[in-house]
């Protein structure tokens, strides 16, 4: 099998509420020993065996990536999502032998950088829990600013402060707290990298102001983490395979192809990595594109998809699969 | 029992030779007849017992001679080895990668003792036992890449990846095939790549890029590329053109079979846990035409691979000059008949 990173067989070691939405998790390896080192703003994509189904699901580990006892993971709960986050919630319990993949870095810190200023909104502050980490123990130049709805779901606020004071600086939506981001990204010292991980609202609102304002795009780096959507269900024909799918309500195309014992290759299921780029072969509809990777040029074409987040409407699809 | 290490040169008085079981273990780089650009990249995981990719990382009994030869070439020119400020810690990355996979594959040999982030690293063949603290670059005689590098065999490449791209930001480059890490430094894998003729309208280098930057720790990945070099000289670089260039006008037909050295690299890619990076190891083999025509199979098979050469691949790798007097030897050893698949003598 082509498919994702090398597994390593986990146990839920805890499993801590962290405030009323977001619960974290803690994973060791069952056999004791040490997990592989990762690098800040790496994840590990999740194995769920939920009854029949089998979901996927990306995660940013959050520990420090000096300490590799265990693997740690935020999970916010998404009442309305396609069910992920909510299996997690409900039926992982310390003591459950799980799978997860060897981390990946989508999201990698660019060591070049002189300062590295950091946005981050709601549970996108995972990845930078990492990222402090690794920084603050090497004597890393960093600024965090993190907006949250209200401090009760300020996730890891109070233990960011703690840990870097006015390094650390917390916006609450419901006080009005907004970043002044023209001027933070106007005062910046040469050299310095910014980072964004947070809703696509405020990924794309931070890059259209840096872009405005003069940073170079290498210098702009950012997660989008797009869980795939719900959607209405649609009907594909595997064209390699020789199987006809059924994509429903819930799952995403590229977990109705995998259930149909096809394995595209995979890395971020979130749009981003491109390794399930997926070639269409005739189609007769309309394309619901949610992925980062594909240009827009890709996207009006009607010759490629990425199955990991895009679905289809329509009365056919035939793709290279 | 452990490796005899070779007492031999690479310079002046050439001594170099492979024992009769280091010439079985040649990594003999041509599966087929012919020879063509592919993106001939595999998994990088253990192979047969008594072949080179026994262990991940190899150590042969030129690994002696071979770091004295390192030392003399950072002794004249220091430059082969440089790393950008922001690479230190890939440098350690690499430090870990060596020193696990040698102590793992050769433990009569190498051994390292970890208590938190005190390390000691025993290396018997050098005579060399430190203790330091990973991380603490204060705490080693030189920065970590060079530190284990002067202590592996091959060259080492190590790649930053940023903007979808790779750059070739540090490296211990002392056993090279006529390229300059004094040149490359800091270029993306498009410089570093545009003297190679052919392959870029073949589009292996984006296909090849898109590979590389999905390398996932765990699991490496390798290929075989291949030149050939006029005596045992592990350091063909363009600095020291002048020493080696005249060589390739000395061959003649009676010393082929003792000048005429098949030089193939067995490169492999590993993600790098704490940085991100990549490094990309390039372990040179060297074997003269006499010892490798011991295996009738490779001989027959060298000379239908060299003779049916595209001019443009023969001029890349600097064998114009002397590729009628090599085929015309080898010729002698082709009897026309068919050659089994694969690399292995038979």
């Amino acid at each position: 099998m082509s498919t994702g990173t090398t597994k390593l067989d986990v146990v839920v070691s805890d499993v801590v509420p962290v405030n009323d939405l977001v619960t974290r998790f803690h994973f060791r390896r069952r056999d004791g020993e040490l997990l592989p080192t990762f690098s800040g703003g790496a994840h590990v994509v999740v194995e769920m065996r939920d009854g029949e189904r089998t979901r996927l699901n990306p995660y940013s580990l959050m520990g420090s990536p000096l300490d590799t006892r265990e693997y740690t993971i935020s999970v916010r709960r998404d009442d309305v999502g396609r069910g992920g986050s909510l299996f997690m919630h409900r039926n992982v319990r310390p003591g459950l032998e799980m799978v997860v993949s060897y981390p990946v870095n989508l999201f990698s810190l660019d060591r070049r950088a002189r300062k590295h200023l950091m946005l981050a909104g709601g549970i996108g502050i995972t990845p930078f829990m990492a990222q402090t980490a690794q920084l603050a123990a090497e004597g890393g130049n960093f600024e965090l600013h993190y907006t949250c709805r209200t401090a009760s779901l300020g996730t890891y606020a109070d233990v960011l402060r703690e840990r870097y004071d006015r390094r650390v600086r917390l916006y609450h939506d419901d006080l009005d707290e907004r970043i002044e981001l023209d001027r933070l990204l106007s005062t910046q010292p040469l050299g310095t990298h910014l980072y964004v991980c947070g809703p696509a609202g405020m990924i794309n609102w931070v890059r259209d102001r840096a872009a405005s304002l003069g940073w170079p795009a290498e210098t702009v780096h950012f997660e989008h983490f797009a869980a795939p959507q719900p959607g209405l269900p649609f009907d594909v024909t595997l064209a390699v395979s020789g199987k006809t799918i059924r994509v429903d309500e819930q799952q995403s195309l590229l977990e109705a192809i995998e259930a149909a014992g096809v394995d595209p290759p995979y890395l971020c299921r979130g749009g981003v990595c491109g390794q399930c780029e997926t070639n269409v072969v005739s189609y007769d509809g309309k394309f619901i594109h949610n992925d980062h990777w594909l240009s827009e040029e890709d996207h009006r074409s009607g010759c490629k998809i990425m199955p990991c987040v895009s679905r289809f409407e329509g009365r056919s699809l035939v793709l290279e699969r | 029992m452990g490796i005899t290490f070779r007492k031999e040169t690479f310079r002046d008085d050439f001594t170099f030779k492979n024992s009769p079981e280091h010439i079985r273990r040649f990594p003999f780089p041509f599966h087929e007849d012919a020879y063509m650009y592919a993106v001939n990249i595999e998994p990088h995981v253990v192979g047969p017992k008594g072949s080179v990719l026994e262990n991940l990382i190899d150590v042969d009994e030129h690994y002696v001679a071979e770091m004295q030869d390192r030392a003399l070439v950072l002794a004249e020119d220091p430059l082969r080895c440089q790393s950008l400020p922001h690479m230190t810690l890939a440098g350690w990355d690499l430090l870990e990668l060596l020193m696990e996979q040698q102590a793992l594959g050769y433990p009569e040999h190498f051994t390292l003792t970890r208590d938190g982030d005190r390390w000691r690293w025993i290396n018997r063949p050098l005579g060399i036992d430190d203790t330091f603290t990973f991380g603490d670059t204060s705490t080693l005689p030189y920065g970590p890449m060079e530190y284990i590098t002067r202590q592996s065999q091959g060259d080492f490449c190590i790649l930053d990846q940023r903007d979808g791209n790779l750059w070739m930001d540090a490296g211990m480059v002392t056993t090279q095939a006529d390229w300059s890490l004094d040149f490359d430094i800091g270029m993306n894998f498009f410089e570093w790549h545009a003297p190679v003729p052919l392959a870029h309208e073949k589009g292996i280098f984006v296909r090849a890029l898109k590979f590389l930057t999905n390398i996932q720790q765990g699991k490496p990945a390798r290929r075989l590329n291949w030149t050939m070099t006029i005596n045992p000289r592990l350091d063909t670089s363009p600095e020291n053109y002048h020493k080696w260039g005249p060589d390739r006008a000395t061959v003649t037909p009676e010393n082929v079979g003792d000048k005429v050295h098949l030089r193939v690299e067995l490169q492999s890619f590993w993600r790098l846990p704490r940085s991100n990076g990549i490094v990309f190891p390039i372990r040179c083999y060297l074997i003269k035409m006499d010892e490798l025509v011991t295996q009738p199979k490779w001989a027959r098979r060298l000379h239908r691979v060299i003779r049916d050469l595209p001019d443009e691949l023969a001029n890349y790798k600097g064998l114009t000059r002397y590729r009628p007097a090599l085929v015309e030897w080898l010729s002698k050893l082709d009897d026309g008949s068919a050659t089994s698949p694969g690399f292995g003598p038979d």
